[in-house]
């Protein structure tokens, strides 16, 4: 049930109440529900992810609290609610207390739209795709916010990694989503579902949709781009100050993140809800996102951390290039191939492979040879 | 408008989660880049060689546990050479086996704790360091069996050791050895070939041969920086002259090189421990003649091992008394931390990091 239709249907239940109390009813309740519903989704999350990760790294994983340890989630709010809760003396009080909020503010508001059935929570937003680009960049502010109001050596590193990292990788992801948008022929997230009925787009632009993937992995700085919190360099970016209830909130805001944009990606890349009409769309939604957020979850147990220079080279020499050459190859698609998605498959692999060899090749490691090991002068036993 | 550049002076340590314990770096950045390091050590420092001065020989052995903490038998080793030829004492040839094989098997844990590190400080996230850790938990495991510790161990005294293998010991080095092989390969294809990891690691530290004698470097980080150098082979002791295997060394001296030097090491030590296991004979484990309370003649010794990190010597100076005048402990941790600021001056922070990681340092042996 969307806005629009809880709007009209209290509208009608109560006639007699004025428009502007129905309006904030409605848009009330329409808040509640979407908030328990994620948090809660976010919740069983982290337990999910905890336990994946653990039988990554063949260790046990949270087990103690209730069956496989799923009350877990439980356990942890409340300790973290019951935990002192430091203001450093020398932050910026107001502004260190806004960050979290804003924080998750941004992470919750984005799900609004993300179409499931027909039609996403808050209507269809016929702009929606540009809204959501722009929500998730105030994710770099609200980063720079706590980390500049903590007053703290690490927080300030780890937010002006977050500000360059972030800004650059937005370009490269909003370019990639050029493709879709010229595709679909709308901004309009249900549209970009409905026009996806026949084929999903990451068979028609794959350059495009592993673009948009690494770049959103970037965004939400997870692993192997996760220098903005960088345990081992910089303890903890700019959460470092932060504890008890605002810890949290930080905690769950990233927790969330790999969810919407898994979402997301199954929106644009996926045909959203689209698959054999036999099962309902949400399962096939949600198994989707299922995919994508195992995907992530993988990529998270098993990379290492790029350092700054190459993460910030990454962006303009690798994904800057990779979706303009998206967005001119579809675009030329469009013209000279109308619909023949079949020919468009074919040709779009191709030049993903060309380009990821030449991209390996060029940039790689591989070009440095490991040379043959050639015992030192200075101090070799074998030569007396 | 003009932009103003400050340096920014921040603290790495003595609490930070991958300073290995509680060294302290006062680091110069100017912005990500290092301009200076200044360490600061002694957040750990217990005495060790003062403490020496009070104990006698035989309980020096508990307070060299407690040096490099992942790497107790080496230690132990070191020690007992040591006292051995102060006092000139024989120890018979099965003790010299076993000592080998569990100071064999000691390296074999302490590099997979080096590489795991090197990994979790490379930022991947838990993964390579859990399988360290399980292979590392077997390894402790059979310890267990040995002496009845699983970190401070004791196990060793002058004149061999503490009491001979329980039998189970045997089958259960037995199947240990036949899984590690594949367990190094299964680390080794997960790190190796990772674009990211090379990319992390090739060319950063850099130490050419002349760097590294100049500092007094030993161990992997002397070996990968294309020196040969061995005391298992330089300067054999025990029976390590009778045993066939060969020194790794790496081909530019960067932190990649001393991770696979590593790597190549625990691989030659199997094969040192399977040669040990087949030449292995029945026989007496400890010199029955050395009293408990040793009382060395007036004279001085210097007794080095190759340890897991390097070049780990204990200078013993006797008064003729119970217990040793002086006691040095050439440690290796703490030798090849001074290349450190060679290494990350003008590197990022995340080099850094990384740099101090593939140094593989205890803070228990770097203050003692």
């Amino acid at each position: 049930m969307s806005f629009n239709q809880l709007y009209i249907f209290v509208g009608d239940l109560l006639p007699f109440l004025p428009d502007q109390i129905v309006f904030i009813f409605s848009g009330l309740s329409m808040a509640v529900t979407i908030c328990t519903f994620i948090l809660g989704i976010g919740a069983i999350y982290t337990w999910f992810e905890r336990r994946v990760l653990a039988k990554f790294q063949s260790r046990v994983g949270p087990n103690r609290w209730g069956p496989f340890g799923l009350l877990q989630p439980i356990a942890d709010a409340i300790k973290l609610i019951l935990k002192e809760d430091i203001i450093p003396r020398a932050a910026d009080k107001s502004v260190f207390i806004a960050a979290p909020i804003i924080f998750l503010a941004t992470t919750l508001l984005v799900y609004s739209f993300i179409p499931i059935g027909d039609d996403s929570q808050l209507g269809g937003l016929n702009v929606a795709l540009l809204f959501v680009l722009g929500i998730t960049s105030i994710n770099a502010l609200t980063v720079f916010m706590a980390g500049w109001a903590s007053k703290n050596k690490y927080a300030i590193l780890g937010s002006i990694r977050a500000v360059a990292m972030l800004i650059s990788y937005e370009v490269p992801m909003a370019v990639s989503l050029m493709g879709v948008v010229m595709l679909s022929e709308s901004l309009s997230l249900v549209d970009i579902v409905n026009s996806q009925s026949s084929m999903p787009f990451i068979l028609i632009q794959p350059l495009g949709a592993l673009t948009f993937l690494i770049a959103a992995i970037a965004e939400m700085s997870r692993a192997p781009f996760d220098m903005v919190e960088a345990e081992s360099e910089l303890i903890g970016g700019y959460q470092t100050e932060y504890a008890g209830m605002k810890f949290a909130v930080f905690q769950l805001s990233e927790f969330l993140a790999p969810i919407f944009t898994a979402a997301f990606f199954t929106v644009l890349f996926l045909g959203g809800d689209s698959g054999f009409s036999f099962i309902p769309g949400i399962i096939w939604f949600a198994s989707k996102t299922f995919l994508v957020t195992s995907i992530l979850l993988w990529f998270r147990a098993t990379w290492p951390r790029l350092r700054i220079d190459q993460i910030m080279g990454f962006a303009w020499k690798v994904l800057m290039p990779a979706a303009i050459l998206n967005t001119l190859l579809v675009g030329l698609e469009i013209v000279f191939l109308n619909e023949n998605y079949l020919l468009q498959i074919l040709i779009n692999s191709i030049v993903v492979c060309i380009f990821i060899y030449l991209i390996a090749n060029i940039l790689g490691q591989k070009k440095l040879i490991l040379r043959n090991p050639v015992p030192s002068e200075l101090a070799n036993m074998d030569a007396n | 408008m003009s932009v103003n550049n400050e340096l920014v002076t921040v603290n790495f340590g003595p609490q930070h989660p991958s300073m290995h314990g509680v060294f302290r770096m006062r680091v110069t950045l100017d912005g990500e880049t290092i301009v200076d390091i200044e360490p600061v050590f002694g957040y750990l420092h217990r005495g060790t060689e003062k403490l020496a001065e009070e104990r006698t020989y035989v309980q020096i052995v508990t307070l060299t546990d407690r040096l490099d903490y992942v790497a107790s038998m080496s230690n132990n080793l070191a020690y007992v050479s040591a006292v051995e030829k102060l006092c000139s004492i024989e120890v018979p040839k099965r003790a010299k086996y076993i000592r080998v094989i569990v100071a064999e098997l000691q390296r074999i844990a302490s590099h997979l704790m080096a590489t795991g590190f090197l990994l979790q400080d490379l930022g991947a996230f838990g993964t390579p360091l859990m399988y360290c850790f399980r292979e590392r938990e077997k390894i402790l495991d059979l310890f267990e069996i040995l002496c009845g510790a699983r970190i401070t161990l004791s196990y060793m005294r002058p004149g061999g050791i503490f009491q001979d293998t329980p039998n189970e010991f045997w089958s259960e080095l037995e199947t240990f050895m036949d899984n590690i092989p594949g367990q190094i390969n299964e680390l080794e294809s997960l790190i190796t070939g990772n674009e990211i990891v090379l990319s992390r690691t090739r060319n950063i530290g850099v130490l050419s041969p002349e760097d590294v004698i100049n500092g007094s470097l030993s161990g992997p980080m002397l070996r990968a920086s294309r020196v040969k150098w061995d005391l298992r082979k330089a300067n054999p002791y025990e029976i390590y002259d009778e045993l066939d295997f060969e020194i790794p060394i790496g081909a530019t001296g960067d932190t990649f090189d001393r991770y696979l030097v590593r790597v190549k090491e625990m691989k030659e030590s199997i094969k040192i421990i399977n040669q040990c296991v087949k030449l292995i004979k029945p026989g007496p484990v400890r010199n029955e003649d050395v009293p408990l309370v040793i009382r060395a003649p007036e004279n001085e010794a210097y007794a080095a091992v190759e340890g897991p990190k390097g070049e780990l010597g204990f200078y013993l100076v006797s008064d003729g008394g119970i217990s040793p005048y002086r006691c040095k402990i050439r440690a290796p941790s703490f030798m090849n931390l001074t290349l450190l600021k060679e290494m990350a001056i003008g590197g990022k922070i995340g080099d850094l990091i990384v740099n101090f990681g593939s140094i593989d340092i205890v803070l228990g042996e770097v203050d003692r």
